[in-house]
Formats: C-alpha cells, sequence, structure tokens
C-alpha cells in the first residue's frame, strides 16, 4: 500500500508539526506501508498551466507523479482566510479532474481556532469529490491552543490521529479488496 | 460535399487511422523498433486499401512513446504505397507549424497519391510539443484559431495577402504546389465537447469529433450543436461532412474482443496519459449503446448503424492500433472490416 502524505503549507509550523506526528504513527504502526511526505515547503513548485502532470518537469513533476502512483492520501492543511492554502489548490489544479479515483484521502487539519472548523466541509471534501476520491468522512481538527513549542500537547489529539490513521488503512485496504474483486468479475 | 470529396451516395466512409504511438505490447512487454512501427504503420495503409477501406489517418505527436512525430512524411510514403485509399492526417497540430509549409507538404502528397490528401487540424492534447519547437503555451488558442484561419485562406486563394500576430505578412504570395482538384479538404478536429464543437460550427468546417467513451446519445448533442452553429453563421449543414472516431476492436465474440483489447487499452492510456482506462468504464463498451466499437462483426456492424442513424454522420475512424497491438492482430481485424463489417455497413448506407 502507498500512502502520500502532503504538508499543505509552505509558512507556519502547526501543519508541518501535525504530519510528522502522522508519519511517525503510519511508520511505527504500519511498517508495510509504504509512506512518503511532500511537505511542500521543501520543493519549488510552479503554477498549473493546465497541462497532463506527466509534462510537468522538475519538483512540480516528482511531486504530481508521486500523489498519482498513491493508493491513500493524507493531507495536511491549515486555514487561510476561509479556506486552503493557495499553494494546497494548485497542487490539485495541476492533478487531472480524476486524480483521486481509486484512492483513499484523509484529512489532518490545523487552526488558529474552532472557528474554522467547518471550513473543511465547504472548502476541501467538496475538492475531493469532485476528483473522485474516497474521503474518510472524520477529520482531525486541531486548533492553536493543542500545540506549544511546535509540539502537540493534547493528549486527544494523538487519540483522533491514530484514529484516522487506522481508518485511513483500514479503508484502504477494504476500498482495494471491493475493488480488486469487482474488477475479477469482469470477464476480460 | 463534394468540395470535401464525400459522396453520399456511397454511404458511410470507413476509415482507420493512428495515433503513431510506439508502446511496448503489455502482453510480453517487449516493444519493437520505431523503424518496425513506422514499416508496418504504411504496411497497414497498404493492406487496408487493398481491403478496400476508404480512408487511412496518421497523427502527429512529438511526446515520449510515439514514432509519427513526422507525419505528413509518413503520409507521403503511404501515398506512394496506395492506390484508392483517402490519406490524411489524424491530426495535424496547426498551432506550431507553419500553415505555408504544412500547405505545401499535403498538397504534394495530395499530387503523388493523385488527389486523395486531407488535413485535420487539432490543438493537441498534450503541449510538449510547445517547448520542442518553440512557442508559449499561453498562445493556445490564438496561435490555433490564427494558424487555422490562414490554412484555410491558403486552400481558397492561390495568391495569399494576410498579416497576423504570429506570423510575418505575406503579400502576394504564391502558395504552391496546388492540390489535384482546386483545394483540399481540411477538418477540424474536437475533442468532444459541444463547446469545441461549436467552433468548428463557427467556421463552418467539417467536424472529426473524437468519441473516446460515453454512450452514442451524448455525442450526437455535440453534433446537433455543430451543426446547429454553422446553420445560425450562415453556413448549410447538408454541405459539411461530419466524421467520427472511436476505439475498435472485432473478434469472434464479445468476450474475446474485450479481453483482448484491454490490456491495450490500459496500459497505453496509463503510460501516454497517467491514468488507466477503468474496468467499470470499459465494459460499458460491450452496451450497444456505446461509442467503443468492440465486439464481433455483427454487434459492431449493428453498433455503427445505430450511430449512424443518431449522427448521420458521413466517416468513421476506427483506431485499433493504440497501445503496442501486434502486427498480426491488425492485420486480422483489417481482414474482417473488409470482408464483412464494410459490405454491410455500404448495404445499410449508400444512396441515403
Amino acid at each position: 500500500m502507498k500512502i502520500v502524505g502532503i504538508s499543505g503549507s509552505i509558512v507556519g509550523s502547526k501543519t508541518k508539526t501535525t504530519m510528522n506526528y502522522v508519519a511517525e504513527e503510519i511508520t511505527k504502526k504500519y511498517p508495510d506501508a509504504d509512506f512518503t511526505l511532500l511537505d511542500l515547503a521543501d520543493y519549488q513548485i510552479q503554477f498549473s498551466d493546465g497541462r497532463n502532470y506527466l509534462e510537468y518537469a522538475g519538483d512540480t513533476g516528482y511531486v504530481t507523479k508521486t500523489i498519482m502512483e498513491a493508493d491513500a492520501i493524507v493531507i495536511g492543511t491549515p486555514i487561510f482566510q476561509a479556506s486552503i492554502p493557495a499553494t494546497l489548490k494548485n497542487i490539485f489544479d495541476l492533478l487531472p479532474v480524476n486524480a483521486f479515483r481509486d484512492k483513499v484521502i484523509s484529512m489532518f487539519v490545523t487552526a488558529g481556532s474552532a472557528k474554522h472548523y467547518l471550513v473543511i466541509e465547504q472548502q476541501l471534501k467538496p475538492i475531493i469529490s469532485y476528483m473522485k476520491g474516497q474521503i474518510v468522512q472524520s477529520y482531525v481538527f486541531i486548533e492553536e491552543k493543542d500545540f506549544h513549542q511546535k509540539k502537540i500537547v493534547n493528549d486527544d489529539v494523538f487519540f483522533r490521529i491514530e484514529r484516522l490513521v487506522e481508518d485511513t488503512i483500514v479503508l484502504t485496504e477494504t476500498y482495494t479488496k471491493i475493488r480488486e474483486a469487482k474488477e475479477d468479475k469482469y470477464d476480460f | 460535399m463534394e468540395k470535401y470529396r464525400i459522396d453520399k451516395s456511397k454511404g458511410l466512409e470507413f476509415g482507420i487511422f493512428t495515433l503513431g504511438d510506439h508502446i511496448p505490447n503489455p502482453n510480453t512487454g517487449e516493444r519493437i523498433s520505431a523503424k518496425q512501427r513506422l514499416n508496418e504503420i504504411v504496411e497497414l495503409a497498404k493492406l487496408s486499401d487493398q481491403a478496400g477501406i476508404d480512408f487511412f489517418g496518421v497523427g502527429e505527436s512529438h511526446q515520449e512513446y510515439f514514432a509519427t512525430q513526422a507525419h505528413s512524411v509518413i503520409l507521403s510514403a503511404i501515398a506512394q504505397a496506395t492506390e484508392n485509399i483517402k490519406i490524411g492526417s489524424t491530426s495535424t497540430i496547426i498551432s506550431t507549424s507553419d500553415p505555408v509549409r504544412v500547405y505545401e507538404d499535403f498538397a504534394t502528397v495530395d499530387l503523388i497519391s493523385d488527389g486523395r490528401a486531407e488535413i485535420i487540424c487539432g490543438r493537441a492534447s498534450r503541449v510538449g510539443l510547445y517547448e520542442l519547437l518553440g512557442y508559449n503555451l499561453r498562445d493556445y488558442e490564438a496561435l490555433f484559431e490564427e494558424r487555422f484561419d490562414l490554412l484555410l485562406k491558403i486552400n481558397e486563394e492561390e495568391v495569399v495577402n494576410w498579416s497576423g500576430e504570429y506570423r510575418e505578412p505575406l503579400k502576394n504570395a504564391k502558395i504552391l504546389p496546388r492540390p489535384k482538384n482546386e483545394s483540399l479538404p481540411i477538418w477540424r478536429a474536437v475533442g468532444g465537447t459541444p463547446a469545441s464543437a461549436m467552433k468548428a460550427g463557427y467556421a463552418g468546417v467539417p467536424m472529426m469529433l473524437a468519441t473516446l467513451g460515453g454512450p452514442v446519445s451524448a455525442f450526437k448533442n455535440t453534433i446537433d450543436a455543430y451543426r446547429e452553429v454553422a446553420e445560425r453563421s450562415g453556413f448549410d449543414p447538408a454541405t459539411l461532412p461530419v466524421g467520427t472516431t472511436s476505439f475498435f476492436f472485432a473478434a469472434e465474440s464479445t468476450q474475446e474482443a474485450m479481453r483482448e483489447m484491454y490490456p491495450y487499452i490500459n496500459e497505453g492510456m496509463k503510460l501516454t496519459n497517467g491514468q488507466g482506462f477503468p474496468k467499470q468504464a470499459f465494459a460499458h463498451g460491450a452496451d450497444p449503446r456505446s461509442v467503443i466499437n468492440v465486439g464481433s462483426p455483427q454487434e459492431i456492424i449493428e453498433k455503427i448503424l445505430y450511430q449512424h442513424e443518431m449522427y448521420g454522420h458521413q466517416r468513421y475512424l476506427a483506431q485499433m492500433d493504440f497501445g503496442g497491438v501486434p502486427f498480426d492482430k491488425l492485420m486480422k481485424n483489417v481482414e474482417i472490416i473488409g470482408n464483412e463489417i464494410l459490405p454491410a455497413i455500404r448495404k445499410y448506407t449508400a444512396n441515403k
């Protein structure tokens, strides 16, 4: 199972911190999973110009191809101006319309306060649905007061991360089995 | 229709086209050489000609896994190797070539072939050629429109006066040679959406519509939109040919055809497009309402006749070599087309 993590912002630390915990949870508990974390701050990614994702070169090509090869994608995102950051939206824009077909997507969200809780429902989930992703419906929402000095200090957040990682793995395994069983039924 | 060398009394034209993909055979993992692929394309055109097929097309593509970058050169070889079959580009990316050179090339192929050459102009589904040939992707639409217009003008007027944004002006320029019969049929390739088809309608030019998958009825809407816009723009749709293209594979039974064809389509799409062809979508190909012409010869005949009833089109182009299909299977399909499919289609569509 290939899992790709995306840390969707190039500024701030909460999302990066969260995704490091997510990475640790995946690699420690599910050593058989092939996990790659893409921290967008580490790459020079161009804006989408509409071309097929295979045609991008350099970092942009690496990031799009890595995402397209995944069975599951764990997205980490902050909330900026009542939406997702432009850097994350650009990743979606770089990919084909059906990019998340047969992929399971889960979301880890960081924000300054609880006021931003529903932004994901209105801004991120519709994009994932449009791109045909299988969404793990619950997401982990972590706010400012759960962090201290680049560490998560609310134990409940660890439990929530554990649960969402587990749900992501279970749903990916289940979905893969269902798809394989369905494909086997076709006689071609 | 005469202007475009279409004789409706002969019924629906049937053609074969290749994008010129050069992909390993997914069943063996082996890829033939580019030389062999090109020789086999010319050979396939010869066999198609002998089988009485109406048209053979070769497309221009500059990306990895393709061998027909110089498609007009290949068409020239085909012109020499064949006798009666119409030949054309499927398609020419006019956006990144000088229309004067394109016209010179195709008028030449027309003379070599004794009046059998046609041009289908497309905008390219992939954009690597912009960088390769030194163009700015931001001019994607404007380049196509300006150059397509110029190509049409050259086709109408032997002496051309023209000025535009992306090329030096032409002053009393004589564009030679001229084709055998006054002008060349020049089509606009359309990718399937009504919005794209309407552009061909505004220009009042023949439309070649790619139908990759889905129900025939959806593409009928696109063709209707094209004809409506053409009429509103002052053209008579009855004088404008419509062609469609789709995947094609014939075998003894539907199951066998589906089984044989799927790995090529799926692997080919993965390599050239980055995503395979979902089995769920391919399974629809067996449905009589689908645009994909896969099945037994009799089922394919019924599908094509249904498509003809819905579209009222003048030409169907089959894509059967995509994804590394070995040559012996292509030969077998040409034989089936010539012996079984063509006679039936002509019988039911001629003199209508």
